[in-house]
C-alpha cells in the first residue's frame, strides 16, 4: 500500500505503508540513533511527533517488549529509508511493522530519509502528516483541508495526555522512597532507581507538594515528558514548593526544564532539537565530555538562569546549549540528556548513583 | 589539555613492507599522523623501510629513514636526530613491537625519550596474554576459557581438560600469523608447534573453540583527561572463527538491539579506560547468538586495520586525532573537520550501510588453500557506503576485481544443487558466493544458518538480492513480456548495474530511459549539521548532494577526475596509491580541480582531505559514468591507478571524456599482441619471438615452433597474473587448462620465447617530444623472474654503457612512436650482449615511488606537468638519462609466503611478493646488506653444526658450485639431495647427500626440523603443484622459518653480502631527505 509523506512547506514524499492504514497530523523530527528504534517509539516523550530515522535500516532485530520504554507507541507516526521484514535477533517478537499495526500507527518506508532531515535542518521542525488515504504525494497536497490541519497542529496538553492517573509504588522493599514524577517517564528511570535500591512510587504530573509529604519521601525524580515546557503552568508553580521540600531532586530532560522554569529561568524552542545517542556533553565538575542520549526540542536558555539561584554544570560540547543545573541551597540538580539511556550510551548512570548518594548522606544526617 | 610544550621533535615508527595482516592502511594512518604533528609545529622524523609509501616523502616528514626495522636501526636514528617522544601506535604491530623492544631494554630510558599515546605497561596487557586475562578479569570482563603455554605438552593437556575444537593463537604475531582451529591432538601438534616457534617469545594462547558467535569489533578513543567515545562499531557476516581481515564485515552492527550494543559498547570503553590508553583503540567481542552472553577475543592497543576501515567509514580521523591526543590535546579540544562546527569528541551516526569484502591472493596462487580461518589471508580490502546492505553488497563485489558484477559466481552456478549444499560447509573465500546460490535455489535458512552459522539477517539480505537476480532472469526467459519499471527501479536500488539487467533479461535496452545516480554525502553527523567535507557515495536516489555541492563551490579551475587502483592485491599496490595521491595534489597544486575515486579504505587516496572531492565506488564502467555526469570534468586521469584506472580508457574513450596524457590507442597499442609486434618492428627494435594462440593445441605448436622453454601469458595482464615459463609440453598443458578456467578468453594467450638474460628496467616520463629517464635499474636475477619479485638495484651495476646507451635509445624510439604523454614503464632483457624488449606499459609504475625517491626527480609531477601541456625542457631537469646520483638503492622484495597455505616458494615469471623494502647507501654492498635485511633476510653467521641445504635444477647446478664453495668456506657443512650433491662432489666440494622428503625417513623433513639448518637453496624446474617434493621442501622451510633461496643469483648475491664485513653496526644511515 502506497503511502505519504506531505510537509507544512508544501513537499510530499511518497513511499510504502508498513503500519497502520489512516492520517496523522504531527510534528515532524528526526532522530540520528543507529540501535533502539523499539525504544525510541516508546518513549513518550515523542508524543505528538512523527519521527524521522535518519539510519535507513530500521527493524532489523525486530521488536522483543522487553525493551519498550512504556506500555504502548507514543510518536503519532513514522518514516524510515527501509523496514526490515525479515528480523533476526534471539529475543525477537514480532516485526517492527506488526509493531506499528498493533499499535495503531502509520509507518511510511521507502523513502529518502536524509533528504528530509537535511529538509527539517535547514527549516527546523516542521508539522506534517503521514497519510495511507491518498493515491499520491500530489493529491495529498491538493487537500486543502488536510494541509489547514497540518499548519494549525500544535502539540497541547502533552504532559497530561501521557501521564498516569494513579500513584503506584515498585520495589515495596527498597531503602530510599523516591516519588518518580510521571511526565511522561521511561522505564528504564524506574529500573534505575530500583536496580540502586529504591522504592518508587509513580505519580502523576500534578501532584502537589502536600499531597508527597504523606508519602514520607526520601527523594524526587522528575522525569522526561513531551511538549512545550512552559505550558505547564500548574506543574512549574508546584514545582516551586516541591524543590523547596528539602528533599533531593534530580531532573531529567522536561524535569529538567520544568525545574529551571520554575526559578524563573527560560525554555526556547531549538530549530531542530537534539534526538539521537551521540549529544556530547561537557560536565564542567569532572572536567569530562560524555557522549548522551538526547531527545528534546526545547532547551533552557542559556543566560536566564539566576546565578544567584543556580548555576549551569552541563552543556552540550557541540552547540554550547544548557545541558545541566546544580542549584544553590536546595538539594537538586537536573540534566537536559538522559542517563538512563535507552536507547543510547550508559555512560552518565553515575547521576543516578549521585542522587541516591545524596538521599544516603540525607538519611545520615538524621532525615 | 592544550598541547604538550615539551614535545618538539618525534620519532614516528612505520609499519614497513607490505605483508598480509599489515598493508597500506598504515601508509595512511602514519601520513595523517605525520601530518597532525607538523601541523603542530612538530619537527617529525620517520623510519620506514617500505619506499612506496606517502609518509616516506619528504614533504610529509622533516627527516626520512628508509632503513631496515630493527632495534639497532632505530637506536642509532634515535643518537643521530635526538628526538624527545616516539609515537608507536600508528605504525601497526611492527612500530609497536620495535618501540617495545626499545623500551624494555631500557634504551628510552637511557636516550631521554618517551613514548606517546600508550604506555608499555598497557601493551603488554594487551598482549601479554595472560595479562590480558588477568586484566579482564579484574574488570569483571568475560574471556574464553583459555590458557597461555609456553610448552607444547602443556598446550595438549589444557585442549583435553576443555575439549576440541581449541585454537593456538600465538602471542605478537600480526594477523594471526602461525595460529589455527584444531579438531583434535593431532592438529594441535603440528599447529602449537608452528605456532611456538612464529610467537617472538615463545608462547601461545590455547582457546575454546566458540566457532558459531557472532563477531563485533568496537572502534574506541580516549583522551588523557578520560573522555570515552566509540567511532564506530562493526558486524562479521562471518561469525567466529574466521579472521576478521578475512570476513566481509558492514558497519555499523545490524543484528544488535540497543541492549546488546550498548552492553557491548560499555564493555569496550572500560576495557580502554582501564588500559589506559590515549589515542585509538580496537576491541574485537564474541557474541553468543542466543544470549547476552559474550566474550572480549582481542583488544589492539592502537590503530590498525579495523581503524583504517572506521575512518573510512564514518568520516571520522582516527589516526589524526589519535596523534593529537598522543601530543597532548583533549577529544573535546579537537574540532571535528567534517562537520567544521562540532568537536572531535562525539560518536559518529550513519545514515548509510558499509560492506568490506576482502581481497583474496587466490586468483594469483590457483594452488593455495582457500580455507578461511583464523590466519588472515587477504591482501587488500574494498570498501562500499550505499542506504542498503544489498546496494553495498553489490558495489563491494563489483569492486573485489574477480570479474563478477554480481553475486552469481559461473564456477558456483555450475555446481549441482547436492554440491552447492555440500560446500556450504566449507569455509573458504567462496562462501558468500556458494550461500547466495543456495538461496538462489531455494535453500531454506535454517539449513544454510546449521552449515554457517552465517546470521539470518545476512541471508535474508542476500536472498532480496537472488529474488531480484531470478525475477530479472524470468524475463529472460520471457522476451515477449516487457520489463516492468518497478522492478528496475529495485534492481538499481538494490545495486545491480545496467549491463547486469540487460544480461539477466537477455535484452540490449531497456524499454526506458535508465536511471541516473544522485550522491550522497559522508558527513559523520546523519545530516544533522551542515557538513563542509566533499566525501560522496552513489544511490539511486533523487537529491544529488554532491551536484548541490559542486553548484555552491563553483571555480574557474579545470576540473580533472583521477581513478585511484582499487583494492591491494599483489602486483598492484601501494605504490599505485603513492602515485595516485601525488597526481591529486600536483593537479591541486597546477590549478585543477582534483576529484578523487577509489573504493580502498586502506590508502590515503580516500581520505577526504586529499582531493578537492572523494567519490567512494566502485570503479567500474557504469559506476564511473555517474560520477562522470555529475562532475562533468573537463578530464580524466587512468595511468596513476594501475590496471584497474587503465582498463577503464577504452570506455572513457568511447564516451567522449577527455584522457589526459597518453591516449587509448597507444595504451592497445601496447597491449594489443600484434599491434605492439607492428611498433616495434616499426622503431626496430628486436624482442624475443612468441606467438597469439586461443587454445591449448595452438599453445602446444608454439611451443614447437619457438622451442623450450616458453613463456605463456595472458593479453593484458599487471602482476605477471597466471604467467609461467613452460619447458615442456606438460606444463603447456597445465598451464592452458588453468588458464582457460580463470581468464575470459576472448583475449588470447600469449606464448614467448625464453630468453635467460639480464633485466633491466626504466621508468621514462615522456611530453610527446622528449623523455626523460629519471634511473635505470638492472635485476639481480635474470629474467623469468618477475620484476616486481627481483632485486632491483639503481644504479646498474653491471650494464655496459653500450647496451645502456641502447636502452636509452629504445625508450625514445617507443616514446615517441606511441606518442606517450606522462609515464612509461619498459623492462628489457639483454641476452648475449643484445637487448631485447620484454614489455611496455604506458603507465605509472612500481617503481615509481622508489624511483623518485632516490634520484630527487619528481617524477608524478613532471609527468602530470607533462600531461597538462608543460615541456620537459622546460622543467629543469633536462631530458634523456637523468646524471646518475650518489647512492645506491637496492629495493628487495617481500613475501608473505607463512600466511598462504601450499603456494610454492620458488620464484617464476608470476609475481608472488607483498611487498618491498629499500636499501640505500653510498655503495652496493652496504645497499645490498641494508635491503636484504630490511626484507628480513638474517644475517646468518655459521656456528658449530650448522648447515646450508642445497638442491637445484640441472641448469643451474654448474652456477651453485661457486655459491656452494662460498658457504662452505665461511664454516657450512653442506647437504645437498641425491644430483646436486654428486655435482658438487665431482668438482671436489664435500656435500653429504640427504633424502628427499618424499624418500625414505630420516629424510630432509628431519634435518630442517633439527633446527640445524640456517639456509636452502632450493629451485626446480617444476613448480606449483603442492604435492611436488621440491614444493614440499620450500613450504616446509617456510614453516620452520628457514630462509629459502629460489633462485641461483639471489642465493649468489646473498653469500657475497654474508662474506662482507658490514652490519648495520657500522653502515651509514641516510636521511633521503638531505641528501637530495
Amino acid at each position: 500500500m502506497k503511502a505519504c509523506i506531505v510537509l507544512a512547506n508544501g513537499m510530499a514524499f511518497e513511499g510504502e505503508s508498513f503500519g497502520a492504514a489512516g492520517t496523522r497530523v504531527g510534528e515532524v523530527v528526526f532522530n540520528t540513533g543507529m540501535v533502539g528504534y523499539e525504544e525510541t517509539l516508546t518513549d513518550p516523550s515523542y508524543y505528538g511527533q512523527i519521527i524521522t530515522q535518519t539510519y535507513p535500516l530500521i527493524g532489523n532485530y525486530g521488536v522483543n517488549g522487553q525493551d519498550a520504554e512504556s506500555a504502548r507507541i507514543w510518536a503519532f507516526g513514522y518514516i524510515v529509508r527501509q523496514q526490515c521484514e525479515e528480523p533476526s535477533n534471539f529475543r525477537c517478537k514480532e516485526t517492527i511493522g506488526q509493531f506499528l499495526k498493533d499499535n495503531g500507527i502509520i509507518g511510511v518506508c521507502g523513502v529518502d530519509t536524509r533528504r528530509i532531515t537535511r529538509i527539517l535542518r535547514e527549516a527546523g521542525v516542521m508539522n506534517g502528516a503521514v497519510t495511507t488515504e491518498y493515491e499520491s504525494a500530489a493529491a495529498a497536497l491538493a487537500d486543502e483541508a488536510l494541509m489547514a490541519r497540518i499548519r494549525a497542529y500544535a502539540v497541547a496538553d502533552a504532559v497530561e495526555s501521557v501521564s498516569t492517573r494513579n500513584m503506584e509504588t515498585f520495589n515495596e522493599g527498597g531503602a530510599y522512597h523516591v516519588a518518580l514524577f510521571d511526565f511522561g517517564y521511561k522505564r528504564n528511570i524506574l529500573r534505575s532507581l530500583v536496580q540502586r535500591g529504591c522504592r518508587v512510587t509513580v505519580v502523576p504530573a500534578a501532584t502537589t507538594a502536600a499531597e508527597l509529604s504523606a508519602l514520607g519521601l526520601d527523594g524526587i525524580m522528575l522525569s522526561n515528558g513531551p511538549g512545550d515546557p512552559a505550558e505547564n503552568t500548574a506543574i512549574i508553580e508546584n514545582l516551586k514548593e516541591i524543590t523547596h521540600m528539602g528533599l533531593p531532586v534530580f531532573g531529567i530532560c522536561l524535569g529538567h526544564q520544568l525545574t529551571a522554569l520554575a526559578h524563573g529561568a527560560k525554555t526556547e524552542k531549538l530549530k531542530y532539537g537534539h534526538r539521537g545517542v551521540n549529544q556530547p556533553v561537557t560536565d564542567f565538575a569532572r572536567d569530562r565530555t560524555f557522549i548522551t542520549s538526547q531527545n528534546h526540542g526545547y532547551a533552557v536558555t542559556a543566560g536566564t538562569v539566576d546565578p544567584a539561584l543556580a548555576q549551569v554544570s552541563h552543556v552540550n560540547a557541540n552547540d554550547g546549549t544548557v545541558e545541566g543545573i546544580r542549584y544553590k541551597g536546595i538539594p537538586c540538580f537536573t540534566v537536559q540528556f538522559h542517563p538512563e539511556a535507552c536507547g543510547g550510551p550508559r555512560d552518565t548512570a553515575y547521576l543516578f548513583d549521585e542522587f541516591v548518594a545524596m538521599m544516603a548522606e540525607r538519611k545520615k544526617g538524621g532525615h | 589539555m592544550p598541547k604538550d610544550p615539551s614535545i618538539k621533535k618525534v620519532l614516528v615508527i612505520g609499519s614497513g613492507p607490505i605483508i598480509i595482516g599489515q598493508a597500506a592502511e598504515f601508509d595512511y594512518s602514519g601520513t595523517q599522523a605525520c601530518r597532525a604533528l607538523k601541523s603542530e609545529g612538530i619537527e617529525v622524523v620517520l623510519v620506514n623501510s617500505n619506499p612506496a609509501t606517502i609518509m616516506t616523502d619528504p614533504d610529509i616528514a622533516d627527516h626520512v629513514y628508509v632503513e631496515p626495522m630493527t632495534v639497532e636501526v632505530l637506536e642509532r636514528v634515535i643518537e643521530q636526530e635526538k628526538p624527545d617522544s616516539i609515537l608507536p601506535n600508528l605504525g601497526g604491530q611492527m612500530g609497536l613491537n620495535l618501540a617495545m623492544e626499545l623500551y624494555r631494554s631500557g634504551y628510552l630510558e637511557k636516550a631521554g625519550v618517551r613514548l606517546l599515546g600508550c604506555k608499555p605497561d598497557t601493551i603488554d596487557r594487551a598482549e601479554d596474554r595472560q595479562l590480558f586475562k588477568d586484566t579482564m578479569e579484574k574488570l569483571g570482563q568475560p574471556c574464553i576459557p583459555s590458557k597461555v603455554v609456553e610448552h607444547l605438552e602443556d598446550a595438549v593437556a589444557f585442549a583435553g581438560q576443555i575439549g576440541y575444537p581449541v585454537i593456538v593463537r600465538p602471542a605478537f604475531t600480526m594477523g594471526g600469523t602461525g595460529g589455527g582451529i584444531c579438531e583434535n591432538e593431532e592438529q594441535l601438534r603440528e599447529i602449537g608447534t608452528n605456532g611456538l616457534r612464529l610467537s617472538p617469545i615463545h608462547q601461545v594462547l590455547i582457546e575454546k573453540g566458540i566457532a558459531g558467535w557472532k563477531e563485533i569489533e568496537y572502534e574506541v578513543m580516549r583522551d588523557g583527561k578520560g573522555n570515552v567515545i566509540t567511532v564506530c562499531n562493526m558486524e562479521n557476516f562471518d561469525p567466529v572463527g574466521v579472521h576478521t581481515g578475512d570476513s566481509i564485515v558492514v558497519a555499523p552492527s545490524q543484528t544488535l538491539s540497543d541492549k546488546e550494543y550498548q552492553m557491548l559498547r560499555t564493555a569496550a570503553l572500560d576495557i580502554i579506560t582501564e588500559l589506559g590508553i590515549e589515542g585509538g583503540c580496537n576491541c574485537q567481542f564474541a557474541l553468543k547468538p542466543d544470549s547476552f552472553e559474550y566474550a572480549v577475543i582481542e583488544v589492539n592497543p592502537r590503530v590498525s586495520r579495523s581503524s583504517a576501515l572506521a575512518s573510512k567509514a564514518t568520516g571520522y580521523p582516527i589516526a589524526k586525532v589519535a596523534t593529537k591526543i598522543a601530543i597532548g590535546y583533549s577529544l573535546d579540544e579537537i574540532p571535528n573537520d567534517v562537520t567544521g562546527q562540532t568537536c572531535a569528541c562525539f560518536e559518529p551516526a550513519l545514515d548509510y550501510c558499509v560492506v568490506k569484502f576482502p581481497k583474496w591472493p587466490f586468483d594469483k596462487f590457483v594452488y593455495a588453500k582457500k580455507d578461511l580461518g583464523t590466519q588472515m589471508m587477504a591482501t587488500g580490502e574494498v570498501m562500499a557506503i550505499a542506504p542498503t546492505f544489498e546496494h553495498a553488497m553489490m558495489k563491494a563485489v563489483s569492486s573485489i576485481e574477480l570479474g563478477l558484477d554480481c553475486m552469481s559466481m559461473p564456477s558456483v552456478e555450475a555446481l549441482s544443487d547436492g554440491e552447492v549444499v555440500e560446500k556450504l560447509s566449507v569455509c573458504d573465500a567462496d562462501r558468500s558466493f556458494v550461500v547466495y546460490e543456495a538461496l538462489k535455489r531455494g535453500v531454506d535458512y535454517d539449513t544454510i544458518y546449521e552449515k554457517t552459522k552465517i546470521d539470518k539477517w545476512f541471508l535474508a539480505k542476500l536472498h532480496n538480492l537472488a529474488k531480484t537476480e531470478l525475477m530479472l532472469r524470468w524475463y529472460g526467459q520471457h522476451p515477449e513480456t516487457e520489463l516492468p519499471r518497478a522492478l528496475y527501479v529495485q534492481a538499481k536500488r538494490q545495486g545491480y548495474m545496467d549491463k547486469t539487467i540487460l544480461r539477466f533479461i537477455g535484452r540490449d535496452a531497456l524499454p526506458f530511459p535508465p536511471l541516473v545516480a544522485g550522491f550522497k554525502m559522508v558527513d559523520t553527523c546523519a545530516a544533522e549539521f551542515n557538513a563542509k567535507t566533499p566525501y560522496f557515495y552513489s544511490s539511486f536516489d533523487e537529491e544529488n548532494e554532491a551536484a548541490q555541492f559542486i553548484a555552491a563551490h563553483k571555480t574557474d579551475r579545470r576540473k580533472v577526475l583521477v581513478f585511484g587502483s582499487g583494492p591491494i592485491r599483489i602486483g598492484q599496490g601501494i605504490e599505485f596509491d603513492y602515485c595516485s595521491v601525488h597526481c591529486t595534489w600536483v593537479l591541486k597544486k597546477y590549478g585543477c580541480e582534483a576529484v578523487i575515486v577509489n573504493n580502498n579504505p586502506e590508502t590515503v587516496s580516500t581520505d577526504f582531505d586529499t582531493g578537492d572531492r572523494l567519490y567512494f565506488d566502485p570503479l567500474t564502467p557504469e559506476s564511473v559514468d555517474h560520477i562522470i555526469a555529475t562532475e562533468q570534468p573537463w578530464a580524466c586521469v587512468v595511468q596513476f591507478g594501475g590496471q584497474t584506472a587503465i582498463k577503464l580508457t577504452k570506455h572513457l574513450q568511447e564516451k567522449g571524456v577527455k584522457i589526459l596524457g597518453t591516449g587509448a590507442d597507444a595504451i592497445d597499442e601496447a597491449e594489443d599482441r600484434e599491434r605492439f609486434d607492428e611498433l616495434l618492428e616499426r622503431c626496430g627494435i628486436p624482442r624475443p619471438k612468441g606467438l597469439t594462440v586461443f587454445t591449448t593445441e595452438e599453445a602446444l605448436e608454439a611451443g614447437k615452433t619457438l622451442g623450450y622453454p616458453v613463456l605463456l601469458r595472458p593479453s593484458y595482464v599487471l602482476g605477471g597474473q597466471n604467467m609461467i615459463i613452460a619447458y615442456n609440453d606438460a606444463d603447456v598443458k597445465e598451464y592452458m587448462a588453468i588458464i582457460t578456467s580463470h581468464v575470459d578468453m576472448d583475449n588470447p594467450v600469449l606464448v614467448d620465447k625464453y630468453l635467460m638474460g639480464t633485466e633491466c628496467e626504466v621508468d621514462a616520463i615522456c611530453d610527446g617530444e622528449d623523455f626523460l629517464i629519471p634511473g635505470m635499474m638492472e635485476h639481480i636475477e635474470r629474467a623469468g623472474i618477475h620484476s616486481g619479485d627481483s632485486i632491483s638495484v639503481y644504479p646498474p651495476y653491471n650494464l655496459k654503457q653500450k647496451l645502456q646507451a641502447t636502452i636509452i635509445d629504445y625508450t625514445g624510439r617507443l616514446a615517441r612512436a606511441l606518442n606517450v604523454v606522462g609515464l612509461m614503464n619498459i623492462q628489457f632483457v639483454v641476452y648475449n650482449n643484445e637487448v631485447y624488449i620484454i614489455e611496455v606499459n604506458p603507465r605509472s609504475s612500481r617503481t615509481v615511488p622508489y624511483i623518485s625517491k632516490v634520484t630527487g626527480v619528481p617524477m608524478v609531477e613532471l609527468a602530470v606537468r607533462c600531461m597538462l601541456g608543460e615541456k620537459l625542457r622546460d622543467m629543469g631537469y633536462g631530458t634523456g638519462l637523468y646524471p646518475t646520483g650518489d647512492y645506491v638503492a637496492v629495493k628487495v622484495p617481500v613475501f608473505s609466503f607463512s600466511k598462504l597455505h601450499n603456494v610454492d616458494t620458488q620464484l617464476g615469471p608470476e609475481m608472488k611478493s607483498t611487498g618491498e623494502v629499500l636499501g640505500i647507501a653510498r655503495n652496493f654492498e652496504d645497499a645490498l646488506l641494508k635491503g636484504l635485511i630490511g626484507a628480513g633476510y638474517q644475517m646468518r653467521k655459521p656456528t658449530p653444526g650448522k648447515c646450508v641445504v642445497l638442491t637445484v635444477k640441472d641448469s643451474d647446478k654448474q652456477e651453485l658450485t661457486d655459491i656452494a664453495w662460498a658457504f662452505k668456506d665461511m664454516g657450512y657443512k653442506l647437504y645437498g639431495t641425491a644430483g646436486t650433491a654428486d655435482h658438487l662432489a665431482k668438482n671436489m666440494i664435500a656435500c653429504s647427500h640427504v633424502r628427499k622428503l618424499s624418500e625414505e625417513r630420516p629424510n630432509l623433513r628431519d634435518l630442517l626440523e633439527s633446527g640445524l639448518v640456517d639456509y636452502v637453496v632450493s629451485t626446480s624446474s617444476k613448480g606449483r603443484i603442492p604435492s611436488l617434493d621440491s614444493v614440499q621442501l620450500r613450504r616446509k622451510a617456510v614453516e620452520l622459518s628457514v630462509p629459502c633461496l629460489t633462485a641461483i643469483d639471489t642465493a649468489r648475491v646473498l653469500v657475497r653480502c654474508l662474506r662482507s664485513q658490514h652490519t648495520l653496526r657500522d653502515v651509514e644511515l641516510l636521511d633521503i631527505a638531505k641528501i637530495l
